[in-house]
Formats: structure tokens, C-alpha cells, sequence
């Protein structure tokens, strides 16, 4: 079982990333691994670097320095970060599932349109396929009768537990979350959450920026802490959360409870 | 038939259509007005689009040539534009022809009024897309691109329908313009509508018949255009909230 697990690449593998914006260096060398199943999760005041790493990985913000493997697959870049091989990263792309904080759910297009976009018109899905497909998913996040609604007239937790819909549509090999419940009220952050949890369940890989320091203590097998840039203290949940050696994390978990 | 003297004819009878009215010769002048409009402003759009798209993600090159285009374009008057077009480049063109020993040429005029005012479209609605374009939530654009579309298709199928409620109000503000500038070509002698009602008038001398007419023709096509373009609007509109609550 073990050699089985060992013998599949990484499915997400960040090394020595480094990204600047203009003179200001925000990231300076971080690493990540994800193995298939993990889920890392993300944490650190603001400004720290936490959803740029994030973005790094898909190639939303352009690194500056550094290697990005995904499924074993390096990411072709020029010597100044930017992709070299733009079909290589949009295929890279459509194995990686984003959600964001704020949703980013396409305005003109139903709940259903939002989730059959990509695979009919980037993966070649055949549309009844994709439509029965997208049926499941939000029956799964409990928006089936929400399929014909517009995002512009749901609640924010309606709209981000679409926006999982959708990322799961492309059947990616990782997920992505980048604070998938800052831009919420906290009587809907639970019904997102709860989502999220059932999709680390089930043994999905994936990455989590969050302030929810419960919630990643609960779903996480690893975790980093970033502060001005740098890997501060990473680990087991247990041990960030339960033993913190650096003095930072400490601070930090005390004044975000 | 031989036509009574003008001066016997009523209003109704000049507007008329036949032998006497000078009825068709407005139509035919609104006909060449309408043809005009809808050609510059459909090339006129097509310029914009490749404008707005060149300015906000070409090259340096690119944009510094859109830059030229639509500066140099919005600051000269139209009709100048119109004049040097139709009288300033076939005359350069010509005395190089002739010099060649060639056949001098004559600029056709319906496809000078539409190549002209297309021009001059175009660099209006490149302005009006451009805006159009970065009014469109940064964010969906991201998540189209996060999930691996490739620039065309995100171009097609996210930001060209969101940017479209935008751009509809200036693009209908636009259209309104190309409708009434091809009462500019009359100055080349085409026969569009105003050259048509210049004509009418100036032979009958009944300016308080044609000029009128004339007046309500062009409300006629503003009218249909507000009526179009609000419907158009609504239908980009679709699973946006309505602002006025």
C-alpha cells in the first residue's frame, strides 16, 4: 500500500519559489509537496504571502524564481518566471480546480452554465454528459434546485459552494482554495465549510489558504506557516497547533484565537 | 403626365411618391444613409474591438500605434477626414498614376462614406470597448483562466458577453452618431438624406416642407435605434441585478 502510494508523483510540488512585485519581494524561496491526498493548509497574518504562494502554482501571479511540478509535470519557464509553453500550463490549468474568495462565479451564466463552461468548451465534454455531470455536483453541495438561479441572486455561501461545483467539474487532480470563506458572513462560512470537509474525506488533494485556524486544525495533514515571505514553522496540525515552537506562530494563533 | 407648376402642389403632393413628389428621392436618400451607418459601424466595430484589444494587451508597438489612430482621429473633424479621403489622397494617388502613364481613378462614393466614417467610428469605439472591457470583474477573467481556457476562447466566451452591458449605452450613443454623420458625406455630393432634401428644397423652394421631413425621418431611425438598443441591453443585462432596487 505504502510502495503504491510512493510510486505516484507528488501532486504538487513547489520548490524554492520566490516572487517579487516591482523592488518588494513577497515571497523569498518557499517550498510545498503535496502528495496525492494531502491537504495542506496555508495560514499566516496578512501581507505574508499566503494566497500569492498560492497563485504561484497555477500561474495567476508569475513567479520570479523557482520550480512548480504538478503531477510529476514541471512547468516551463522562461528565466524571468513567465510560462514558456502556454498550451503546456493551460493544460496544467485544467487539472488544478481553483476556488476563490470571492467567488469569481461568470455573472451572464446560470449556476449550470458556470459548471459546463469549461468542460464543453475547453475539455470537449459532450454537453449531456456535462450536464448530468454538473447535476450530480450540485446535488452533492445542495444547489440542485439552484441550477436555472443567476450567481448575482444567491447568497454568498450559495455562490461558493457553486464555485466548488464548478472547480469540481473538471474532475482536477488538486484543488486550490484561496480564503474560500473570508467574503462571508459567519452564519454562512459552516455550510461551505462543511463541503470542503466532505471533499478532504474522500481524499482529495488539496491546498488551503484560511484565517479558519479550527478548520484547518480539523481537515489538514500539513501545515504551513508563512510570515514576511518565508516558512516560519511547518508540520503536522497537531504539532502547529498544539506545540508551536517559533515565538511568531505563537503570537500569531494568540491574537487570531 | 405633365406635373403642374410647383407652386400648385401642396405639402403632401411634394412628399409624394411618382413623377411630380419628390418622395423617393428622400426614400432613397434615407435608404443611402441607413446603408452608410450600418456598414461604418459594423467595420467601425471591428476596428474597436481590435483597438480596445490592442490597447489593453498588444505589444508596445501596438498599442502606440492604437494610441496614434485614436488621437489623431478624435482630434480632426470629420468632414476634414471626409475631404482629405475623397479629394486629397485619389489626387496624390492620381498624379502618381498619371505620372506612371496610368488611367486616373475616381474614389467610388458609398464605399469612401463607409471606409471614412468606419474610420472614425472605429476610434470612438475603441474608447467605448476599452472602458467596456476594464469595467469587467477582474476576477471572472481569472477564474476563466485558471481553469486552463486559453486566451481567444476566454476573450469569446467571458469577457466579449460581460463586457457587452457595459459598452451598449456608449456603443447605442455611437450608432446615433454614425446615423446622422453621413449627412456629412453630402459635401462629396452623395446622395444621402440630406443631399436629397438639399435637392428637393432647393429646386421646389419649399425648405418648410423637406427640411421638416427630413427632421422627422432622422427621429424616425433615432427612435427604432433607442427602441433596438434597449432591448439589446436588457439582453446583455441578464442575471444582473437591477441597480434602481
Amino acid at each position: 500500500m505504502t510502495s503504491a502510494i510512493s510510486s505516484q508523483p507528488d501532486a504538487i510540488r513547489v520548490t524554492g519559489l520566490h516572487k517579487s512585485f516591482g523592488s518588494h519581494e513577497v515571497l523569498k524561496g518557499v517550498s510545498l509537496t503535496a502528495k496525492v491526498g494531502d491537504v495542506v493548509a496555508i495560514i499566516g497574518g496578512s501581507g505574508s504571502g499566503k494566497s500569492t504562494m498560492l497563485r504561484c502554482i497555477n500561474f495567476l501571479e508569475t513567479p520570479s524564481g523557482g520550480q512548480i511540478e504538478v503531477a510529476g509535470e514541471q512547468v516551463k519557464m522562461k528565466p524571468d518566471g513567465s510560462p514558456a509553453d502556454r498550451k503546456q500550463l493551460e493544460r496544467i490549468r485544467q487539472s488544478l480546480g481553483m476556488v476563490f474568495q470571492n467567488f469569481n462565479l461568470w455573472t451572464h451564466k446560470t449556476v449550470l452554465e458556470n459548471l459546463i463552461e469549461v468542460p464543453v468548451h475547453v475539455l470537449k465534454v459532450p454537453k449531456d454528459e456535462a450536464v448530468a455531470r454538473a447535476r450530480k455536483l450540485l446535488d452533492r453541495v445542495g444547489l440542485a434546485a439552484k441550477e436555472d438561479a443567476y450567481p448575482a441572486f444567491m447568497s454568498g455561501g450559495q455562490q461558493q459552494r457553486a464555485a466548488i461545483a464548478r472547480a469540481l467539474a473538471i474532475d482536477p487532480k488538486a484543488m486550490l482554495f484561496d480564503e474560500p470563506t473570508s467574503a462571508l458572513d459567519p452564519e454562512l462560512v459552516g455550510e461551505v465549510l462543511q463541503v470542503i470537509k466532505g471533499l478532504a474525506d474522500e481524499g482529495r488533494t488539496m491546498i488551503l489558504v484560511t484565517h479558519e485556524m479550527r478548520f484547518a486544525r480539523d481537515v489538514a495533514s500539513h501545515v504551513i506557516y508563512l510570515h514576511n515571505g518565508v516558512i516560519e514553522e511547518e508540520g503536522p496540525p497537531e504539532m502547529l497547533f498544539g506545540a508551536p515552537k517559533s515565538e511568531r506562530l505563537k503570537q500569531f494563533l494568540k491574537t487570531v484565537g | 403626365m405633365a406635373c403642374p407648376p410647383v407652386s400648385q402642389l401642396s405639402s403632401f403632393e411634394l412628399l409624394g411618391l411618382g413623377e411630380c413628389g419628390w418622395g423617393d428621392t428622400l426614400l432613397l436618400g434615407l435608404g443611402n444613409s441607413i446603408l452608410i451607418a450600418l456598414g461604418a459601424y459594423a467595420l467601425g466595430f471591428g476596428i474597436g474591438v481590435a483597438g480596445a484589444f490592442g490597447k489593453l494587451y498588444g505589444g508596445p508597438v501596438t498599442k502606440d500605434l492604437a494610441a496614434v489612430y485614436t488621437t489623431l482621429v478624435r482630434a480632426v473633424p470629420e468632414l476634414v477626414l471626409i475631404l482629405i479621403l475623397y479629394y486629397a489622397v485619389p489626387g496624390l494617388v492620381n498624379e502618381v498614376l498619371v505620372a506612371m502613364g496610368r488611367e486616373t481613378i475616381v474614389l467610388p462614393q458609398f464605399l469612401t462614406g463607409v471606409v471614412v466614417l468606419a474610420f472614425v467610428q472605429g476610434a470612438y469605439q475603441t474608447e467605448v470597448l476599452r472602458g467596456a472591457i476594464l469595467a469587467v470583474p477582474h476576477g471572472q477573467i481569472e477564474a476563466a483562466r485558471a481553469m486552463g481556457m486559453s486566451p481567444f476562447l476566454v476573450a469569446r466566451r467571458i469577457i466579449f458577453p460581460l463586457m457587452t452591458a457595459n459598452a451598449v449605452p456608449g456603443l447605442g450613443n455611437l450608432w446615433l452618431n454614425a446615423t446622422k454623420d453621413t449627412a456629412l458625406l453630402a459635401v462629396i455630393g452623395f446622395a444621402e438624406l440630406t443631399k436629397a432634401t438639399y435637392q428637393a428644397s432647393a429646386t421646389t423652394k419649399a425648405f418648410f416642407t423637406f427640411y421638416p421631413a427630413a427632421m422627422a425621418l432622422y427621429l424616425v431611425i433615432s427612435l427604432v435605434s433607442i427602441y433596438g438598443f434597449g432591448r439589446i441591453e436588457k439582453w446583455a443585462r441578464r442575471g444582473q441585478r437591477d441597480v434602481r432596487g
